[in-house]
């Protein structure tokens, strides 16, 4: 039956779609935007079968080509992996729909090789997702990663540099993840997920494995753009072209974010310390830091998608507090906020993407009389920004109280300060956007500064 | 003292891709020539897959073919080398092709555009 190959379609679907995307530009230009949104679409509606059939039938195992694990290659789709599907592919499937007009205006680069590497980034980023052994799971993040670096570099100009050193530190990052699990396969002599977590534990005092984690952490920090490793992301999300930022900010960190967890709670069983280094404490109180850097360094830009680069480097910071507190609401507020923050990082960069459309740039002073001329994307740029400062009934509040009492569960009560006041600092910046957007008036001259 | 080296002396391919590794980390840093920086990244993959191939190496060991005449009889796994790492670096090496032919052409996009490799002058004209 076709449906218990899901796990499977989930890459195949758009990497096909990838494949004969370029081909049928070729054919028929005309058709390439349909057939990529359709096979976005298509690629949500899969993983929401896959979630429905998660949660009714429990976790779903896949032997590709019928060899049995641990020798065979295995996709595992349990509950987080399906959840994470949903969010990837829904918001992947929007960001297609939304970049159709840039790249018939033509400020996205042609649309076969746009969407060729879209669909190519997507299938990558459904294989992360999917995949049930480490070196699938470094196959995959490198080709999203490298679908990346092309969408970005087609922005030309300054996205040139933006992208060179997003190669450089991308690779080092994956190198990293890689030589990790390298140190892992000669520890245990495999690589299958359910295998290693078997046989992990009574090797917990090997310093092989200590360094194997620091290489991992290390290398996921990196593609998740945690301080302080994010110095690729405020560049590569600012100078890409407006529909590449809409399609890759919301997912990119979110997908190294559930790697990061699939890796310390699925393989190596959360361990609270590593040889006298207390792993999970040490990411939880980087997420902390990442929440302040981030934030005071968003406050500090006037230019809208710099702003948002620099929020989505604070909010990342969130999930990483959630996963490394490790406790189960703080695990609940760091998978919600994986959800939470695309959502919201998703609607304010189409946002962004379409006042540089409508309003000539992303510089805060272009914002003025937005709130006249585009009704709309205002209103969905303030619920966007009352998520993001955890205000309720907006999405992001729910996610930051499920940290706050998993802080207070753990004893972490100055974490539990930094998480509340991240939603301030939030609420600086975000403030700072609306303030341009709807107060600033007409007879004004020049920007106002705060 | 004459134990470590020994040590060491016997683990040398491992101290060979430590090496390559700095070498490389060292060249992504210190250059400010962006091509430079590149070489110095594919140096650093490259020590890698170095790391990967000393694993599956054995002293003595033959490569992991079985004839058909001999499957019968019980194959010894000390005899052959480990086949999966060669395996998983065949697969790295495609990426880091990948990734080197973007970085390249994103590099020959960036020479059209500044004329120049060397960073500080790109900076300049930014």
């Amino acid at each position: 039956m076709l449906l218990d190959h899901l796990p499977a379609l989930l890459a195949v679907v758009p990497l096909v779609a990838a494949l004969a995307l370029p081909l049928a530009g070729a054919v028929r230009p005309r058709l390439v935007y349909p057939l990529a949104v359709g096979a976005g679409a298509v690629t949500a509606v899969l993983s929401l079968l896959t979630l429905e059939r998660v949660l009714t039938r429990g976790v779903m195992r896949y032997h590709v080509g019928g060899w049995p694990p641990p020798w065979g290659i295995e996709l595992v789709v349990d509950h987080l992996s399906a959840f994470v599907a949903v969010t990837v592919s829904g918001l992947a499937a929007l960001a297609l729909l939304y970049a159709g007009p840039a790249v018939r205006s033509g400020t996205a680069g042609s649309p076969a090789p746009f969407f060729g590497l879209s669909l190519l980034y997507l299938a990558s980023l459904m294989g992360i997702v999917v995949a049930g052994d480490l070196f699938n799971l470094f196959v995959f993040l490198e080709v999203a990663s490298i679908a990346s670096y092309a969408l970005v570099a087609s922005g030309g100009g300054r996205a040139l540099m933006a992208a060179f050193r997003y190669i450089l530190l991308g690779t080092v990052g994956a190198s990293f993840y890689l030589l990790g699990v390298g140190h892992l396969y000669l520890l245990t002599g495999t690589l299958n997920m359910a295998d290693l977590s078997q046989r992990l534990p009574e090797l917990a005092a090997s310093r092989v494995l200590l360094v194997a984690v620091g290489f991992l952490v290390i290398g996921l920090g990196i593609k998740m753009a945690l301080v302080p490793l994010h110095g690729w992301l405020p560049d590569a999300y600012t100078y890409a072209p407006p529909a590449v930022t809409a399609l890759i900010a919301p997912v990119t960190t979110k997908v190294a974010a559930y790697a990061l967890a699939r890796v310390l709670f699925s393989v190596l069983g959360a361990p609270a310390a590593l040889a006298g280094i207390p792993l999970m404490s040490v990411l939880a109180w980087a997420g902390g830091a990442a929440i302040l850097v981030g934030g005071v360094l968003a406050i500090r830009q006037n230019d809208l998608r710099r702003l948002l680069a620099y929020s989505s480097v604070s909010q990342v910071g969130y999930i990483a507090l959630g996963i490394g507190l490790a406790n189960r609401p703080a695990l609940a507020g760091a998978y919600l906020h994986i959800l939470n923050h695309a959502m919201m990082k998703g609607c304010l960069f189409f946002a962004a993407g379409a006042v540089a459309a409508r309003l000539g740039g992303s510089a805060l002073t272009d914002l003025r009389l937005m709130h006249r001329r585009m009704p709309v994307t205002t209103a969905c740029m303030v619920v966007a920004a009352l998520s993001m400062i955890g205000i309720p009934p907006a999405g992001g509040f729910f996610s930051k109280w499920y940290l706050l009492v998993g802080a207070l569960e753990a004893g972490h009560t100055l974490l539990a300060g930094v998480i509340v006041g991240g939603g301030l600092l939030a609420a600086v910046y975000m403030f700072k956007v609306l303030e341009h957007a709807c107060l600033a008036r007409p007879d004004e001259a020049g920007p106002r500064r705060c | 003292m004459t134990e470590f080296l020994a040590y060491a002396v016997e683990r040398y391919t491992y101290w060979a891709y430590v090496a390559l590794m700095l070498i490389g980390f060292y060249a992504m840093i210190a250059h400010g020539n962006l091509l430079k920086k590149l070489i110095g990244m594919n140096i650093f993959q490259t020590a890698i897959i170095l790391f990967f191939l000393s694993i599956s190496a054995k002293r003595g060991a033959t490569l992991p073919i079985i004839p058909p005449e001999a499957a019968e009889l019980v194959v010894a796994p000390p005899h052959f080398m480990n086949p999966l790492p060669h395996a998983l670096m065949l697969t790295a090496i495609v990426v880091m092709v990948g990734t080197l032919g973007v970085a390249l052409a994103v590099l020959i996009k960036i020479h059209r555009t500044y004329r120049t490799f060397e960073e500080d002058v790109i900076l300049r004209q930014m």
